[in-house]
């Protein structure tokens, strides 16, 4: 009891603080609530805030939103408050002028900690209900319905009977419900109803608000909550479905686009590139540096760096591949097993070289704003990043078929895979075609990093831990046949998503080897095997 | 006379190599233990202890090489054999500790104590008498290697796609391993041994005597490699490596050959494994890593591939080259810029472009020197530019002389620093599998056979200059010649 | 002959190449190893490749830039000090196998070193047998006190409890998820986390328990787990002893998913400065780490520390992290006990190690305890834009490690203590030294 009504005064602690001060917060001036704010205690903070807010003041918002963005700063000594605009202008906060002059000394930035934040959006929330915006509304209603500050549902009414926008509408009645829910004089009727609507809502959030019903609760809306709980649990459950074959066609993206230049080295060429990591890596690495060069030259371009990336990327692993081929490879021709030695060597020495010119820690990457951030679709919850990667990979996978079906060099490439002797005589400068096609598939493989460069450390070891799941992909697939390591990849994505869930990450990995294993007992030559004269040249 | 037919076997080279290897079992425990420290033919027991290592993966490149250099079974998992015998031992010597772990209960080892296991599991009974775990060491390597092999050569699995599934396997006994679940100490293993047998496993004599141990097992495992190999079955195996469907018209189960000899090898890297385990103090999953694995089929490939003494050779060279390199030894920098004048004047003694390649090189690396992240860029785009045009004329020595003309720079142009060695260690072994591999196809030894071979061809030739002159043999052995 | 003349001169390249790198390599290894005769050693045993190098390797930077400062100090009784730094390259047999080298070959009077658990257990029975002294800078798993090792990163009293407490007090927090690396470190952590939650009246199917291969990459099922795990209607933080390499995926997919810590805080023990230099820290906003020293604590010594560093390494980005400083510790411990017993010999010096007193970079003293764990303070940090902590929370004082857990069933009667009982393991029950010694 006294537990959980701890932890019920803890989440309304705003609110209920607030709820207090509530009649000395009105007449108290915002000059008043400012100086809680120079006293670096977070208690204080967390008062100052709500005092902030029930002050009606018209610069609240503007102050609590500087409190969140670290704009909001205090001189400990002479307990003034300033805040900067966007524009970077030092303002006064307790009378909205600008500073004229020098800005004063010492000034520091008002911390805050978890607990502050959740203050700061469920004031914010309750502030911005009425905003003309109807996206921040909608935020709003989610912060309120985070909150559940039962001072809100006064001017949430009011809201919900002025609102035009259905999704705010929705919006707004969930934050209610979610407010009478919580609040103990409300009538059971009214509860029954609130439960009902967080139950149409469905997501995690509604799962959470329902399942942790304060004690007083009376007994038929705590059954009504159970039923909605279990119910949204089943849907959920076949949701989880839907969701482990996304993640299992995320997986199978990061896999193939890992393997497909390895698809081309091995696969076409028949090299054994053990060195195939380090293309991935140094991919990666381009794309840092080229977001390096962005973040000191031209920030705005940021938003871009992939695009600028990706083809160079491209460049500089393929010209690397081209030579490695020329300088190592090409002398090896017929030995693919002494290739694979000869390349293992290679990887050691182009990890310690990165790991010499750049230094042995992991390098930031970032993501451009359209890669960030999710959306749900129902009850899964799809990120833009995995969707550009998925995107991404079936577009260089699609690239690749192209170039290899309907151009010259893709016409040189497959005439000099089936028959060498036979291209040769026909006039095709084989030896050419090699160092390009090299040049190719480990250009694809830079690519490949700056896509995982999004998911994975940045650091020397980056390509170690795809080259042994690249091999198996390819084997799998079959050697020799770019669908065959399509089809591999995404089987192996979904196949290990799963398994995940009821073996747990290490079996699955296992389990997931041993079928491999056992799958290439019955066909030797993997799933889509060649054909004809070429397999046993 | 028993001695007859062994020599016969050995060949002159192997009788050499073998009387090399029981002298150094006799005569390094002796210096070790017979002379005070401060004698000058005194051996450190930190020596001992390493070489005992080195001995230790050389017998496990012996198995490689028995079906790579022989049978032409490129395995990518032979660690995992070599980490299984290392672990049957390091359960021997766990449960050996007794009540003398920290927390000192008499049956769970320390870890099991300590992740709250009621009780030994199944698996672990009966490792505490040495002759079971003597079984196990060979035993449970060998089962592994013949049911993989059972199902992997009856399905005719060969080639690349062999090594794959091989590195996949001990991948996943690696992931396994690390489980702590599985009841064998999770990442950190199994360590802080302290009996074998009774002796001290730290004691001086004990280390001496593992030190004999592994060398004898080394001869042992060297005659037997050498009798199968040399043998008519030796004379198939050569058969299924050079033209497998071949043999097998001819009548040859060759999936049995191939089984018996993958098995016959994984035995022998468990018994290594064992040795390893209480010389180094620990085993742990790590062991089981692929990129282990790979690395003992390279000790074979320096040391030449499918001559035997030269898997012996190329482990302990590879693994001396590597505890010198991360060692602590201090190099002025102008003793490694004047190491890499004389290999550029060597090689442009060869083709001048070698020259214009090693200029271009210093400048490129000046540039780099100067400016920061824009610099690297910029003068990769325009070295690969300037290599593919280089590449269009056919000057294919100028890209390697711009390595060497960057690293002179780089080295010369602090002239007075020392260099730890310990950071470039990867350059140096990295280097080494490239250039093996790329000219010295046949290895260290095979390569020095060659040469004598060679050199005796021409002495005939220059003596007797008769048409009749008796082919010089070097040895009895079947000519290894590995076409892949 | 002719023919063989010439067909030995066609293949010149092959030759000539074995030549030269024959001559290269016999040059360097005949090279006289110049060093100056009356120096004291000090081995440096980090990892230099492979894949603890990332860590590591600034260990080995700051154990330099200390012994260079120490020189100009004039050394120590006198004496220069030279680093031997060797590469035991993540490679856990070569650990044992460097330290060896270090003390038997190059005569080392400490050896600084170590990241792993695994690769201390590696190098143990070798200190122990060659009698010499090993300075372990990284927080562990505990349940270990030995003659030859001090241990100057933190016990699991010293981060993971501390962290736990604040959690529940601050946070209201009442549901757990324990996510760790599948190895010792997690495991023990997190079975004293389970025995110390329980004890506080957590439910069992309040906790979660969820552990992952090295090198995990990816996070989607397990972070969706957690969310799923967050919605039952009970505020839920995530412990993490999560290690190196995976923390970044980790992370990446928390902050795509949108995991706040406002809903559901991570608190971590492996993740300092210089894993978030890996991460844009802008989604991760409020997640918690819990360690000994934070590079934004505003001290002078702290700030004299930094402005050091960064002018030593050259690069004004480089971060300063807890281990650095327990080196910074441990080195500063070193040389005070050798002044004290005016000698290197190892048992004097270990004779002489308990009781020094060194100030940390936070503005505290540390002191080396009888059980060779030292004192340290526990900051509470939360993730700030810029890749650098906020202090949120700390200990009153400072806190003494344990070396064993009063949280387990089998260490809580054990105590270390090498001043008065010359044990490392002794019963306080049962009055005897388990080892023997």
């Amino acid at each position: 009891m006294r537990f959980l009504r701890d932890r019920f005064v803890a989440l309304l602690l705003a609110a209920l603080i607030a709820a207090v001060a509530a009649p000395a917060a009105q007449a108290a001036s915002l000059a008043e609530a400012l100086t809680k704010f120079t006293t670096d205690e977070f208690s204080d903070t967390a008062e100052a805030i709500a005092d902030v807010a029930g002050s009606g003041d018209a610069r609240a918002t503007t102050i609590i939103e500087a409190l969140q963005d670290g704009r909001l700063l205090y001189n400990g000594e002479q307990k003034t408050v300033f805040y900067k605009d966007k524009s970077g202008k030092l303002i006064d906060a307790a009378t909205g002028q600008a500073v004229a002059g020098d800005p004063p000394a010492n000034l520091a930035a008002v911390r805050i900690n978890n607990r502050i934040r959740r203050s700061i959006d469920a004031a914010l929330g309750e502030l911005t209900l009425r905003a003309p915006d109807p996206a921040k509304r909608f935020d709003a209603a989610q912060a309120v319905f985070k909150s559940r500050d039962a001072n809100a549902l006064e001017s949430l009414d009011a809201a919900i009977a002025k609102e035009t926008d259905l999704r705010v509408k929705k919006a707004f009645a969930e934050a209610r419900a979610a407010i009478v829910l919580y609040q103990a004089e409300t009538s059971e009727a009214d509860k029954l109803d609130a439960v009902a609507v967080v139950r149409a809502r469905g997501d995690q959030d509604a799962l959470q608000l329902l399942g942790g019903l304060p004690n007083e609760t009376p007994a038929s809306v705590r059954t009504a909550a159970r039923d909605a709980v279990a119910a949204m649990q089943s849907q959920q459950a076949m949701w989880s479905t839907v969701q482990n074959v996304w993640y299992g066609l995320s997986l199978g993206s990061v896999l193939l686009l890992a393997a497909i230049g390895l698809a081309i080295t091995f696969g076409v060429m028949g090299v054994i590139n053990m060195a195939h990591g380090e293309m991935v890596m140094l991919g990666a690495y381009v794309t840092f540096a080229v977001q390096e060069l962005i973040r000191t030259n031209n920030p705005g371009l940021f938003d871009y760096s992939l695009f600028i990336a990706v083809p160079l990327a491209f460049v500089v692993t393929g010209l690397v591949g081209i030579l490695i081929e020329q300088g190592i490879i090409r002398f090896l021709y017929g030995r693919p097993l002494e290739t694979l030695l000869a390349t293992w060597g290679l990887s050691l020495v182009l990890q310690q070289a990165v790991r010499t010119a750049f230094g042995p820690t992991n390098k930031e990457v970032g993501a451009p704003s359209w890669m960030s951030g999710a959306f749900n679709i129902g009850q899964i919850n799809v990120t833009y990043g995995r969707l550009w990667i998925i995107v991404f990979t079936l577009a260089v996978f699609a690239a690749l078929l192209a170039l290899l079906r309907f151009t010259r060099l893709g016409l040189e490439m497959r005439a000099v895979t089936q028959n060498r002797s036979m291209a040769a005589s026909m006039g095709i400068r084989t030896a050419r075609v090699d160092a390009l096609t090299f040049g190719l598939g480990s250009g694809i493989a830079g690519i490949a990093g700056v896509a995982l460069s999004q998911i994975d450390n940045v650091s020397p070891n980056l390509g170690q831990s795809y080259i042994i799941d690249s091999f198996l992909v390819v084997v799998f697939g079959g050697v020799g046949n770019l669908w065959g390591t399509l089809v591999g990849a995404f089987t192996l994505g979904i196949a290990n998503k799963f398994l995940e869930p009821f073996a747990g990450a290490v079996l699955g990995k296992i389990a997931i080897l041993v079928l491999i294993i056992l799958f290439i007992q019955k066909r030797p030559r993997g799933l889509f095997a060649l054909k004809g004269r070429a397999v046993e040249a | 006379m028993m001695t007859g037919p062994i020599l016969r076997i050995l060949g002159r080279s192997g009788v050499l190599f073998l009387s090399a290897v029981i002298a150094v079992a006799l005569i390094v425990p002796f210096c070790n233990l017979v002379f005070p420290p401060s004698s000058p033919l005194h051996v450190p027991t930190y020596l001992v202890a390493l070489w005992g290592k080195y001995i230790c993966y050389a017998i496990l490149a012996l198995s490689i090489d028995l079906i790579w250099g022989y049978c032409g079974i490129l395995s990518l998992g032979h660690g995992a054999f070599f980490a299984l015998g290392g672990y049957a031992m390091g359960m021997y010597l766990m449960r050996q500790i007794g009540t003398r772990g920290v927390y000192g209960n008499p049956i769970l080892p320390d870890f099991m104590v300590f992740l709250n296991w009621p009780e030994l599991p199944i698996y672990w009974y009966g490792f505490q008498h040495f002759p079971y775990a003597l079984l196990m060491i060979v035993a449970v390597p060998g089962l592994l290697a013949f049911v993989f092999g059972w199902f992997a050569f009856r399905s005719r699995v060969t080639g690349v796609y062999l090594s794959i599934i091989t590195q996949a396997l001990t991948f996943a006994l690696l992931l396994g391993f690390f489980r702590n679940n599985f009841g064998f100490g999770g990442n950190n293993g199994l360590t802080d041994f302290k009996d074998i047998l009774g002796f001290n496993v730290q004691a001086q004599g004990t280390r001496a005597a593992l030190f004999a141990i592994s060398c004898i097992a080394l001869a042992i495992g060297f005659i037997i490699c050498r009798a199968l190999v040399t043998s008519k079955f030796g004379k198939v195996l050569v058969a299924i490596r050079d033209a497998e469907a071949r043999t097998r018209f001819l009548g040859y189960r060759a999936e049995s050959y191939k089984l018996f000899v993958f098995t016959l090898s994984a035995c022998m890297a468990g018994i290594a494994g064992a040795l390893y385990v209480p010389q180094v103090g620990i085993i742990n999953p790590s062991e089981f890593s692929p990129a282990n694995s790979i690395e003992a089929v390279i000790w074979v490939a320096v040391g030449g591939r499918g001559t035997l003494t030269g898997a012996v050779v190329g482990a302990i060279l590879v693994n001396y080259a590597k505890t010198f390199f991360t060692s602590g030894t201090l190099v002025p920098y102008w003793i490694m810029g004047g190491c890499v004048v004389i290999a550029l004047a060597g090689l442009s003694w060869q083709r001048l472009q070698t020259l214009y390649g090693a200029a271009a090189g210093a400048a490129l690396a000046a540039g780099i020197t100067q400016i920061n992240y824009v610099g690297p860029i910029g003068s990769f785009v325009l070295a690969g530019l300037f290599i593919l045009v280089a590449m269009g004329r056919g000057w294919h020595a100028l890209p390697v002389g711009a390595i060497f003309g960057a690293l002179a720079f780089g080295f010369l142009s602090t002239p007075l620093a020392t260099l730890g060695l310990a950071p470039f260690w990867l350059f140096a072994l990295g280097g080494l599998f490239v250039a093996v591999t790329l000219l010295l196809p046949r290895g260290v030894v095979g390569t020095l056979e060659q040469w004598w071979t060679e050199w005796q061809e021409a002495a005939a030739a220059k003596q007797l200059a008769k048409p009749d002159a008796a082919q010089p043999m070097t040895s009895g052995e079947p000519s290894p010649r590995p076409a892949e | 002959m002719l023919q063989s003349i010439r067909s030995v001169a066609e293949r010149p390249i092959a030759r000539r190449w074995l030549l030269v790198t024959g001559l290269s390599l016999g040059l360097m290894a005949a090279m006289p190893s110049a060093k100056a005769q009356d120096t004291i050693k000090i081995g440096i045993l980090h990892s230099l490749s492979g894949t603890m190098a990332i860590s590591e390797t600034t260990l080995k930077d700051v154990m330099l830039m200390l012994i260079e400062e120490q020189n100009k100090k004039g050394g120590v009784l006198g004496k220069k000090l030279e680093a031997v730094v060797v590469d035991p390259a993540s490679n856990w047999p070569l650990f044992a196998e460097k330290a060896r080298e270090l003390i038997t070959k190059d005569k080392v009077s400490v050896v600084f070193g170590c990241w792993t658990s695994v690769s201390r257990k590696s190098v143990l029975p070798v200190f122990k047998e060659l009698n010499s002294i090993l300075f372990y800078p990284v927080q562990y798993e505990g349940e270990e006190s030995e003659r030859n090792v001090f241990y100057t990163g933190a016990a699991p009293n010293q981060q993971a409890i501390p962290a736990v407490d604040y959690l529940m007090k601050d946070e209201k927090v009442q549901r757990w998820v324990l996510a760790g690396t599948d190895y010792v470190y997690p495991r023990t952590t997190n079975k004293i986390l389970e025995a110390y939650l329980k004890a506080k009246g957590v439910k069992p199917e309040d906790i979660m328990i969820n552990y992952t291969p090295f090198g995990h990459s990816d996070w989607q099922t397990i972070v969706a787990d957690i969310k799923k795990f967050g919605s039952a209607g009970k505020k839920t933080a995530v412990v993490s002893t999560i290690n190196g390499d995976a923390n970044v995926p980790f992370y990446k997919e928390l902050g795509n998913q949108g995991v706040k810590a406002k809903d559901i805080p991570v608190v971590a023990f492996s993740v300092g400065e210089e894993e978030l230099a890996g991460i844009d820290t802008k989604p991760l906003l409020g997640h918690l780490a819990a360690w000994n020293y934070f590079e934004s604590i505003k001290n002078p010594a702290n700030a004299d520390f930094i402005s050091k560093w960064k002018a030593f390494t050259k690069n004004p980005k480089r971060v300063t992290n807890d281990p650095m400083e327990a080196h910074v510790i441990g080195f500063a411990m070193w040389v005070k006990a050798v002044e004290k017993a005016k000698s290197f010999d190892p048992d004097k010096v270990i004779a002489a190690l308990p009781g020094i007193e060194a100030p940390n970079l936070t503005g505290g003293v540390s002191k080396m305890l009888p059980n060779h764990h030292i004192t340290k303070p526990v900051f509470i940090g939360e993730v700030r834009a810029d890749g650098q902590f906020d202090v949120v929370w700390k200990t009153p004082g400072l806190v003494p490690g344990d070396a064993w857990s009063k949280e387990l069933d089998g260490s809580k009667d054990l105590i270390g203590d090498w001043v008065t009982l010359k044990c490392g393991n002794y019963n306080t029950k049962t009055k005897k030294c388990m080892s023997g010694t």
